[in-house]
């Protein structure tokens, strides 16, 4: 999105980021649904810090005489082709699949926000980057991260790596256009005047101005790459399957979904509710920090 | 604008440069082998070696990126590792399903997603409101696979409505091609429709604050051409804008579209070159998929004019 | 409008215009009528490279089995049956052989079938094939005395030439055109001309979803009824197309509303989803079925230990892999033999070290004899190969449980063959296990079972050394008997026991689905279009 969207921001930034959190709180008071999608990614998070004491066996541990039973009271959630247990595999899996979005997230956030925060005040180099990010924008992203992975080898590095990169190139351009407006600002121009240096700039009066909606844009970032975690392992270029994810059981036993549907049923809620909870979370978020963000996106 | 366009196109070279050069090295690291893969399970590493030198993989970087480079600047798109076929055959051929799958999905959704997410705005709060709002939600929480498997199995393989799989074309009769477009459309046109439906929403909401548009209630105009005639068209560009940016998102979607309905689109094509090192395929078809994101933007820019006089390039 | 208002409205006109709209009428029913048949197969993968010499990919050797024939073909009793080839002789001092071609063999262009063409065919496929490497080394020359006939002369007596000339499976000596036949072996060919019993058509091949045969209107059949590859293949059908579905839930349910008409193979998996349909039958056309195999690295640690490669050995469970592959006993069985069970050659001379009661005990005692100092074992899995992938996880499990420090590397079936080319150590890229599998036919004897041998870095993936393994399959070229033949495949497989070349891991037959408008299907190994009709 290239519409600048932040109003001008108050004074400097201790004082800014305290009203921010004062906002954020008052207004997400008000939208329960944000509150409800943050405590479901609250409850994500938990299942997978603590998942090997939430009654599960070995997600790996394979035993194909067993292959294929519906869900009983040894098998909450059935086993899968191999035997394994799949309630054991979904509650793992949190840990790949909010591992992932989360990392991208953050990954993709940091290093958007440097480039954008740089490229926005050193014009040689905005030329150039902007192309290149304009490059990288015009592949599509599932394709870049095939073959990015198929570049590497199957790894979760890899795999965060590569959804990382394809979303960097937007928070880079909604970064920039943030600090483009921003530039003019007064208190900026007398800053640049007094001769504070640029890191002090950037640091003091650009970033904190730029949190909020880069924040809400993180949290977009990582339901999206939850899902796109999803579709890689539907192609074949996802997480390594001996590492269980909601995306690659289902991909998985997709040719099963009539056979022993619960195999999709079981991490399909799972994946689609947690994207659903941070996407709904990232709107409160807008909601909350800036009313005007709220009407554009 | 025709000088602003052409500066826009020009512009496009150094951004598909980089593209090309990106591709081109990412595939030449890339640790796959076509060779070993089209020798077979049995093959010795001689023949592998040899079959290698006959497709030319065994030259250095620099030689390659230039036989490809020069080539490409002739209008050759080279030839497939696999088929011997030219890419530029392969692409051709596979255009079509993809070019239709995504015009119907684009009509799709924004002929739903619209309309709705107007109505959203106009009755703000509402219930319509928030039933629109929480389908949008949901509509990109889903993977689009699950969804598209959701609705195989319902209307396809429960309700017999509509062909499991497969595409038919235009030309074969448009009953058939819409009965088999249908279905995947849907399935890809959910997560979009979801987008649009909320910018939409959004920005219309944004406009109605306007006082021009109070100034067009009083003057006594009914309320659905206020929508229509000022509202829908001062909201047009993020709508607009998000399409443009939609496309990129459409067609990660669309590969996956396209294998579970079996559509032979470009989609597809891209995948399965990607997975065996058909690097020539690879290559052509990001090009081209490159290509197609810079003159949509281009095409979303200067149809800015049209919907605001002000801007003028 | 159009045509009557043409003829004119003259008082002659009115008889001619009827009859011509009779005349049309008597042709659309009568079109009606001669339909073509168009069977819709769903093969078991996509038909990317049209050569069937230059790939060994099974899909290309089934596209080779469509366009072109063969000189002699194997029946569903092992026995050679000549095919293109009318009369043969072998002189006294067997050195000699004379083949004479049947009448009225035609390539797709027209052209016939010269003897010129059949020999520039086998040189072509004798560079890259195992068997016809064999021949190649034994062949003094080949010489065509006419167009129709022609000799080769061995260096010594060489029983097997028949055999090699009738193999089934990849590499198939298919008889193209000399012109193409001269293709250096490396190098692909682009057309598709052969004598066989249909056409490939070009213009309609969409690689990745379509490929299209017409029938061959000028094929010579052979009188016989068809067995296996041998015997006469009549096309019944006039068109096929091979329609590649890779979603095997979107391929069930293209079957079930017969979108399609028969699907080669199918996930066992999916059988309850076409049971119920009185339309579809399900069944193993497939008498021989494949072998499943646990590749071992020879060259480097932990597996170059002959005595680790054995305790794995004692672990190894076949009907756990028999499952875990087919899903179903009826699908997949154990074969405790380094031939494919069903097969002449197969045996059960020391097969108790596989198929008795697992040990893990006496197993891990033989890790910590071997030396084994808990150095890391790669092994490879390709996840887009359902196979592979089911064969890779219950291995990995089933080191860890004896001690060894097993890790999977999951990557797609391009890269694991990439990788399994290297000769490193595990840290610079390398690799100690692999697992694929081999259709029935490839694994019959020890002059196809490329896994079972001992040439060291000549050898297939895996590089074992064995000296007297290769000294037996040398010997069993030799062998003057059948019974000969059979004893040294006995002691090869003892051998085999000892030094573990590779471990066999189940039997398995992927079945086949069609629709009950389809008869004619013949049961082999290699699934073949010809005799099929279509109601």
């Amino acid at each position: 999105m290239d519409s600048p969207a932040i109003a001008a921001p108050a004074a400097d930034s201790p004082a800014a980021a305290g009203t921010l959190w004062r906002q954020l709180g008052g207004t997400l008071r008000r939208h329960p649904t944000a509150i409800a999608g943050g405590v479901v990614l609250l409850l994500m998070v938990l299942v997978a810090i603590f998942a090997p004491w939430l009654g599960t066996t070995d997600p790996l541990s394979v035993a194909p005489v067993r292959r294929l039973r519906p869900p009983s009271a040894q098998h909450w959630f059935g086993t899968d082709m191999l035997g394994r247990d799949v309630y054991s595999r979904v509650m793992y899996g949190a840990r790949v699949s909010v591992t992932v979005g989360l990392a991208v997230a953050l990954v993709g956030t940091v290093t958007g926000l440097a480039i954008g925060l740089v490229t926005g005040f050193v014009r040689w180099l905005d030329a150039i980057v902007m192309r290149v990010m304009d490059g990288l924008m015009s592949i599509p992203s599932v394709l870049l991260a095939i073959a990015l992975i198929s570049l590497t080898k199957a790894s979760l590095g890899n795999v965060i790596f590569a959804i990382a990169i394809a979303e960097v190139p937007r928070v880079v351009r909604l970064v920039r256009s943030l600090v483009l407006t921003l530039r003019e600002q007064p208190y900026v121009e007398a800053a640049i005047a007094s001769g504070t240096r640029l890191p002090r700039i950037l640091v003091r009066h650009i970033l904190p101005n730029t949190m909020a909606p880069v924040l809400v844009q993180a949290t977009y970032i990582c339901a999206s790459a939850m899902i796109t975690e999803a579709i890689l392992s539907f192609i074949g270029a996802g997480t390594p399957p001996d590492i269980p994810s909601w995306g690659n059981i289902m991909a998985e036993s997709r040719s099963l979904i009539q056979i022993a549907g619960t195999l999709l049923l079981f991490p399909g809620i799972f994946l689609s509710l947690t994207v659903l909870s941070v996407n709904l979370l990232g709107d409160g978020m807008r909601d909350a920090l800036d009313p005007r963000l709220a009407r554009r996106l | 604008m025709l000088r602003y366009a052409l500066r826009r196109l020009a512009a496009t070279i150094p951004v598909m440069g980089v593209v090309a050069l990106f591709v081109f090295s990412l595939l030449y690291l890339s640790p796959g082998d076509p060779a070993a893969v089209i020798a077979g399970d049995i093959a010795t590493e001689e023949d592998i070696a040899r079959i290698r030198a006959s497709l030319g993989l065994d030259q250095p970087y620099f030689v390659r990126f230039g036989t490809w480079l020069w080539a490409l600047l002739q209008g050759d798109l080279g030839t497939s590792i696999f088929t011997g076929l030219p890419v530029s055959t392969l692409i051709g051929q596979r255009v079509e399903p993809t070019l239709a799958l995504t015009l119907c999905t684009l009509i799709v959704a924004i002929a739903l997603a619209v309309p709705l997410g107007v109505l959203a705005a106009a009755r703000a709060g509402g219930w319509i409101d928030r039933g629109v709002m929480a389908v949008a939600v949901l509509g990109f929480s889903v993977p689009v696979f699950v969804l598209a498997y959701a609705l195989v199995l319902l209307f396809a393989v429960q309700l017999e409505w509509l062909p499991v799989q497969g595409y038919s074309s235009i030309t074969k009769g448009f009953g058939p091609f819409i009965s088999h477009m249908i279905l995947p459309s849907v399935a890809l046109g959910i997560t979009y429709m979801a987008l649009i439906a909320r910018i939409t929403r959004a920005s219309m909401l944004d406009v109605l604050a306007q006082d021009y548009v109070r100034t067009a209630h009083a003057k006594g105009l009914a309320p659905g051409a206020v929508l229509t005639g000022h509202a829908l068209k001062n909201a047009a560009i993020p709508i607009v804008t998000i399409i443009g940016i939609g496309i990129a998102l459409l067609i990660g979607g669309v590969v996956v579209t396209e294998t579970v309905f079996a559509i032979p689109g470009i989609g597809r094509l891209t995948v399965d070159a990607i997975l065996r090192r058909d690097y020539p395929i690879i290559q052509g078809v990001t090009l081209l998929f490159s290509a197609i994101y810079v003159l949509v933007n281009l095409l979303v820019d200067l149809s800015y004019s049209l919907f605001d006089p002000r801007i003028r390039y | 409008m159009g045509l009557l208002s043409v003829v004119g409205r003259s008082p002659g006109s009115r008889a001619m215009s009827l009859s011509l709209v009779g005349a049309t009428c008597l042709l659309v029913a009568g079109s009606a009528l001669a339909q073509p048949k168009t069977l819709k197969f769903v093969p078991e993968a996509d038909l990317r490279s049209l050569d069937p010499i230059w790939t060994t990919a099974y899909i290309t050797r089934n596209h080779g089995y469509m366009v072109y024939d063969v000189l002699f073909a194997i029946d569903e009793k092992f026995q050679v049956q000549p095919q293109m080839v009318d009369k043969h002789e072998l002189s006294a001092d067997k050195l000699t052989y004379t083949f004479t071609l049947r009448d009225g063999l035609k390539f797709h262009d027209g052209q016939p079938v010269k003897a010129a063409d059949c020999i520039a065919s086998i040189q072509r496929w004798a560079k890259r094939d195992v068997f016809g490497q064999k021949l190649a080394d034994m062949t003094d020359s080949w010489t065509a005395v006419n167009d129709k006939t022609f000799r080769l002369k061995l260096k010594a007596p060489f029983p097997y030439v028949l055999d090699a000339l009738a193999k089934p499976s990849s590499n198939v000596p298919f008889i193209m055109p000399e012109r193409i036949a001269k293709t250096d072996a490396f190098t692909a060919i682009t057309e598709a001309v052969g004598s066989g019993p249909f056409r490939f058509v070009k213009e309609e091949w969409v690689p990745g979803n379509k490929v299209v045969y017409v029938k061959n209107g000028d094929y010579v059949p052979r009188k016989e009824p068809p067995s296996w590859g041998a015997g006469g293949k009549v096309a019944k059908v006039d068109r096929v197309e091979w329609i590649y579905i890779p979603d095997a839930a979107t391929a069930a349910a293209a079957l079930n509303a017969g979108e399609v008409d028969w699907w080669q193979q199918m996930p066992p998996d999916l059988i309850p989803l076409l049971a119920k349909n009185k339309d579809v039958k399900i069944e193993n056309t497939d008498p021989l079925g494949s072998i499943g195999l646990l590749r071992f690295n020879h060259l480097q640690v932990p597996f170059n230990n002959q005595k680790l490669r054995q305790a794995v050995l004692l672990v190894v469970d076949q009907n756990d892999y028999a499952i875990a592959i087919a899903g179903d006993p009826k699908n997949g069985k154990p074969c405790a033999s380094f031939f494919t069970c069903g097969t002449p050659l197969a045996n059960t001379v020391g097969s108790e070290v596989l198929t008795g009661k697992r040990d893990y005990e006496k197993a891990k005692a033989l890790v910590k004899e071997s030396g084994y100092k808990g150095e890391k074992v790669i092994v490879l899995d390709a996840t887009d190969q359902p196979i592979v992938h089911a064969q890779a996880l219950l291995t990995g499990e089933m080191l860890r449980k004896i001690g060894i420090n097993a890790e999977l590397a999951a990557s797609d079936w391009g890269t694991l063959i990439t990788r399994r080319s290297s000769k490193e150590p595990v840290d610079k890229g390398g690799w100690s296990i692999f697992h694929t599998w081999f259709v029935g036919p490839d694994i019959v004897n020890p002059a196809l079972n490329s896994p079972l041998r001992g040439a060291g870095e000549k050898s297939w993936f895996g590089w074992p050394t064995d000296p007297k393994l290769e000294e037996l399959r040398d010997a069993w070229f030799n062998a003057p008997t059948a019974a000969d033949q059979k004893k040294i495949a006995e002691e090869m497989q003892k051998r085999a026991w000892e030094t573990v070349p590779f471990i066999p891991t189940a039997q398995f037959i992927i079945p086949t689905a069609y629709r009950t408008s389809l008869s004619g299907i013949i049961r082999s190994p290699v699934t073949f279009l010809w005799n099929v009709e279509k109601k």
